[in-house]
């Protein structure tokens, strides 16, 4: 059995850093979409350049790890003279990495569109961005709603990294209760039920919005 | 940014050494993963009774815990109870376990997604249920498989860099050791770290474009 004296005498550690990592992972997940749609907006644009940009980062960055794009931040941003605090800097990172999956996930359902509709809206003398705004984007958000929700399970778990730089989230205060009872064993026992406390059920939601979708298509 | 003294000959073997590393633990962790993720994956689809509920508690639990705690478990959790793994093994056995259960659900689900009809024509000419799963079932399913094992694969490979926390001394973590020498190094050793992983992981995905290609 745990020892439950641990989790009891260090309840506000445990519930500071699940405030935090809830934090993060929403900062990050409202950010990366809009930084993702845009990615995915300039990688089927028509503009060469724009496309290229998007491209890049969308290859690059899949195919990093996060952690080297958080250390980046969080020991580059100094040198130019800004100074931020590892969970910012952490949550920056986690933002620019989840942004390049995002917008891979934008632009399968942007694509999924049938052409016909840019066509007609375009004909019917709707500019290209009001095309994308008032057509195109509301139906592909509905056919990303899934696995955009999958990211942010993703999302939440990784936000973990964020405790490698200091970033005040419940993987950094675990460590902080392990050093302190050396108890390490039900310290992460305790750790790992607080994450599962937030991810099952965003796993289960997730399952629901798929079976629904699925049967409505 | 110190370009010339960042890739010193020294500097350039010690992270070399770290990435060798990191291709080695990458290589046996999807080794093992592969192995551990398709026997869960077939004994999950096949629907064996005790084991399969047990093994998915185990499958959900693994999948939605992060990584990070899981290698910090293997490392400094299991000595509690006797097990003392160096770093090594530790990484190894977190990223088996944690990507193993993620492989599992690709397995399962590339089998479940070979249509009925098949298994009943193949059962129904006379074939038992194993010769059924080894010759119709598994040689479909695993082509379905490929393009998403293949990422996960990837991810694998840039997981690896979480053993950071467990002082493995891979890419990432001899990057960090280097960079933090001298501040003009940070840039320089980072890029260097981030087109390794790079080369690596684009390399893989070409590959997977080419199988994905081909098969389908």
């Amino acid at each position: 059995m745990p020892d439950f004296s641990i989790l009891i005498e260090y309840f506000d550690f445990y519930i500071e850093g699940f405030v935090n990592t809830i934090y993060a992972s929403i900062l990050a997940l409202l950010g990366s979409f809009l930084l993702g749609t845009v990615i995915a907006v300039f990688r089927i644009t028509t503009v060469k350049p724009l496309r290229w940009l998007g491209t890049v980062y969308v290859e690059f960055i899949r195919n990093i790890p996060l952690l080297l794009i958080v250390y980046l931040f969080y020991l580059v941003l100094p040198m130019l003279g800004i100074t931020l605090n590892g969970f910012i800097s952490g949550t920056i990172g986690l933002t620019v990495y989840t942004a390049a999956f995002i917008a891979e996930t934008i632009r399968a359902g942007i694509m999924s569109v049938p052409k016909g509709q840019s066509e007609a809206a375009l004909s019917s003398g709707l500019t290209y961005v009001q095309t994308m705004r008032y057509v195109i984007l509301p139906q592909a958000i509905k056919i990303v709603i899934p696995p955009l929700s999958n990211q942010f399970i993703n999302l939440v778990k990784n936000s973990s990294v964020l405790s490698v730089i200091a970033g005040l989230d419940l993987m950094y205060f675990g460590d902080r209760v392990a050093g302190k009872t050396y108890a390490t064993f039900d310290t992460y026992i305790f750790v790992a039920v607080f994450y599962l406390v937030l991810t099952l059920p965003l796993s289960y939601a997730a399952l629901i919005l798929e079976r629904r979708l699925a049967k409505h298509s | 940014m110190d370009f010339a003294n960042a890739f010193s000959s020294d500097n350039l073997r010690f992270i070399f050494e770290g990435f060798f590393m990191t291709l080695k633990v990458a290589f046996l962790s999807i080794v093992y993963s592969f192995l551990l993720g398709s026997v869960v994956g077939i004994i999950r689809y096949m629907k064996v009774p005790v084991l399969s509920p047990i093994l998915g508690v185990l499958v959900e639990v693994l999948r939605n815990l992060p990584l990070l705690l899981i290698m910090f478990f293997a490392r400094f959790a299991l000595p509690d109870i006797g097990i003392q793994l160096g770093p090594v093994y530790a990484a190894i056995v977190a990223l088996t376990l944690f990507e193993g259960a993620m492989i599992s659900e690709i397995v399962r689900s590339g089998l479940q997604s070979i249509d009925k009809g098949q298994i009943e024509a193949a059962r129904s000419s006379g074939l038992g249920y194993m010769r059924t799963l080894w010759h119709i079932v598994l040689p479909q399913g695993l082509r379905r498989m490929v393009p998403p094992l293949v990422s996960q694969f990837i991810s694998l490979l840039k997981d690896t860099s979480l053993a950071v926390v467990i002082s493995l001394p891979e890419l990432m973590n001899q990057s960090k050791i280097v960079s933090g020498q001298n501040q003009n190094y940070v840039i320089p050793i980072l890029l260097l770290a981030a087109i390794l992983y790079f080369t690596v992981n684009y390399a893989l995905s070409l590959v997977a474009k080419r199988l994905e290609t081909k098969i389908v």
